[in-house]
């Protein structure tokens, strides 16, 4: 054992032992082991865009051979022109627009909620004892539920909307970045201790780094959820946008333009979670984990 | 310090424990501990798994808020702690690692990032202040480690088993970098060992914990670089193996009569070692006092 040396390989070993130069005479390697690799493997470019354009290949191909029947689902080129001719006419822009606002405002400032709550919640005992238990009250509080006492409350104005899209997007980064927070390693606190960090310090670079991961993924689930609120309440109390404008033209029998309405909704949903992990993927560069 | 009554000739000590107990609930694992550590002397502390050196290196290191316990510690001002595992923050440079806490604004923070670039180099990380530490090997990581503790110009080393998840090789290197680093800046250290060798290679002094107490404190008078094949640094080892192995035999004595399974090997290094066994204690009290 203490003097293994490295030997030549037996004659006759062959070139499959290409590998093995320091190997025990007698058990020449006749073959590379393989080794399962459990990791999801190499990064695949354009991923994430690879499904939905499979989805409306398969769509497109579908329609194309008269298997979709239109009055089901209508082709994606019917839907496109139809999108065009709202948008011509005047009627999608304005809509739109005034979407957008709404669910921006409103992801803003649950934004700004669910970061100062969890805050709050994640690095004081008493926050935590005050806020969380509250957080949770109004998680299972369904929002479809809450819909009417907010009318009572705020009206039917832009206030409200904006109210509850908010409510749909302060939950989930608070969930995520309060449990995040709560849940740093005891040894880096120990590690800062012996550092002499401030408590500052120890915030700054310890804490706070230390749960952006599960900021991003609360951030992610909030911006979904400002569009899944969005359609709520524009479809059930509103005189303007994107789901007022699809409710109104789905009770004229006009599918097209309730299609082209999703679509929309689709692409802003794909579109604003890639924005997300872009920006997740720069500032976690750290990280090296099975996303690669 | 009234505690201490003089008698102490030469450096002040650098660390000074005086009746130390800590109890997990019902368990004492530290009962009593009395110590001394003169500035500059390298300590090694070794003991089976379980005996309490971590909770020792702990509450000298003050992160032990939890514990329960009682006795006074005189600790220097500046402590650095090394880690088993190098607990590098993952989202940190290397080079961000080695200087966090410290100084971090106006010319202070340009001095202190030259004591950190200084520290990499010393530890054979020049050129890798960037890398994340995702990027390290383990020795390297430890190395960041060691560099991360040096920038702080520590008076006191405080490292629990810091080269136990190395390879041998690697560990061997990490020995003569940390001796060198000691010969170099003369910190007071504290090592936490499982490994006899490491101990006698390493350190001014030896320490076995056994039941919550020292029940050897024994200097090691070897000329530096040392050697393992040195007669006299078997002894040594030796030595430590009797505290470390004999000790377990006795306290499996009462209930259990059958051979003990301590290692044959190291009860004739006991039988062979007979003189200094028994001047084990004669040489406690005189290091204690001395
Ligand atoms: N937080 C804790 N709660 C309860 N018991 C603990 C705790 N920490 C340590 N102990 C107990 O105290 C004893 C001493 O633990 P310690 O970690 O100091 O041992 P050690 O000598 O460092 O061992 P090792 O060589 O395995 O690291 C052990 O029996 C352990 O179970
Ligand atoms: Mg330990």
């Amino acid at each position: 054992m203490a003097d293994t040396l490295i030997r030549p390989l037996p004659a006759g070993s062959g070139p499959a032992a290409e590998a093995g130069s320091a190997q025990p005479a007698g058990a020449a390697p006749s073959a590379r082991r393989r080794v399962r690799r459990l990791g999801p493997g190499r990064r695949i470019p354009f991923a994430r865009a690879l499904g939905p354009v499979l989805l409306i290949a398969a769509w497109s191909l579908a329609s194309a051979t008269g298997r979709l029947d239109p009055r089901i689902l209508p082709a994606p080129w019917s839907v496109v022109n139809t999108g065009i001719q709202l948008w011509n006419s005047g009627t999608l822009g304005p809509d739109l627009a005034i979407s957008l606002q709404r669910a921006g405002e409103g992801f803003a400032i649950g934004l700004v909620a669910g970061v100062a709550l969890a805050l709050v919640a994640g690095l004081s005992r008493i926050g935590a004892a005050l806020i969380d238990g509250n957080v949770q009250i109004n998680r299972a509080l369904p929002i479809l539920g809450m819909i009417p006492l907010f009318i009572l409350w705020l009206g039917i104005g832009e206030t409200f909307k904006i109210t509850i899209i908010a409510m749909a997007v302060y939950i989930p980064i608070y969930i995520n970045l309060s449990a995040a927070l709560s849940a740093i390693d005891q040894r880096y606190v120990e590690l800062a201790e012996t550092l002499g960090l401030s408590r500052g310090e120890f915030l700054r670079h310890v804490v706070v780094p230390g749960a952006l991961p599960g900021f991003f993924t609360g951030l992610r689930l909030g911006v979904t959820g400002s569009w899944l609120a969005l359609v709520v309440v524009e479809e059930v109390n509103a005189t303007s946008g994107l789901g007022y404008l699809m409710y109104q033209q789905a009770t004229y029998g006009l599918i097209d333009s309730v299609v082209v309405g999703l679509a929309i909704y689709g692409i802003w949903g794909f579109a604003s979670d890639l924005i997300v992990r872009l920006i997740e993927r720069r500032v976690l560069s750290w990280r090296r984990t099975l996303a690669g | 310090m009234a505690a201490h009554p003089g008698g102490l000739s030469g450096p002040a000590p650098a660390v000074v424990l005086d009746r130390l107990t800590r109890r997990f609930g019902t368990r004492t694992v530290l009962d009593g501990v009395d110590l001394r550590i003169p500035d500059g002397q390298f300590v090694a502390l070794v003991g089976r798994s379980g005996s309490g050196k971590s909770t020792l290196l702990r509450a000298i290191a003050g992160i032990d808020h939890e514990v329960e316990g009682d006795g006074g510690i005189l600790a220097p001002q500046r402590v650095s702690v090394v880690f088993q595992d190098s607990r590098l923050l993952p989202w940190r440079r290397v080079l961000d690692n080695v200087l966090l806490g410290l100084a971090r604004r106006g010319p202070q923070r340009a001095a202190a990032e030259q004591r950190g670039r200084a520290a990499l180099a010393e530890v054979g990380l020049a050129g890798r202040e960037d890398a994340w530490p995702s990027e390290l090997s383990g020795g390297e990581a430890q190395r960041a480690a060691l560099a991360r503790s040096l920038a702080r110009e520590p008076e006191l080393i405080l490292a629990d088993e810091p080269f136990g998840a190395l390879d041998a090789l690697t560990r061997i290197k990490m020995h003569t970098l940390l001796r060198e680093l000691w010969h170099r800046h003369g910190p007071t250290v504290l090592l936490v060992t499982h490994d006899v060798d490491e101990a006698v290679l390493l350190a001014d002094r030896a320490l076995v914990l056994e039941e919550g107490r020292f029940c050897l404190d024994l200097p090691i008078d070897l000329p530096r670089p040392r050697s393992v094949k040195d007669p006299r640094f078997a002894e040594y080892r030796e030595r430590l193996l009797a505290a470390l192995g004999v000790r377990e035999d006795e306290a499996d004595a009462p209930d259990t009569p059958q051979t003990p399974d301590t290692p044959v090997e190291v009860e004739s290094e006991a039988e062979s070692q007979s003189e200094p066994e028994t001047t084990a204690a004669a040489a406690q009290l005189a290091e204690v006092a001395a």
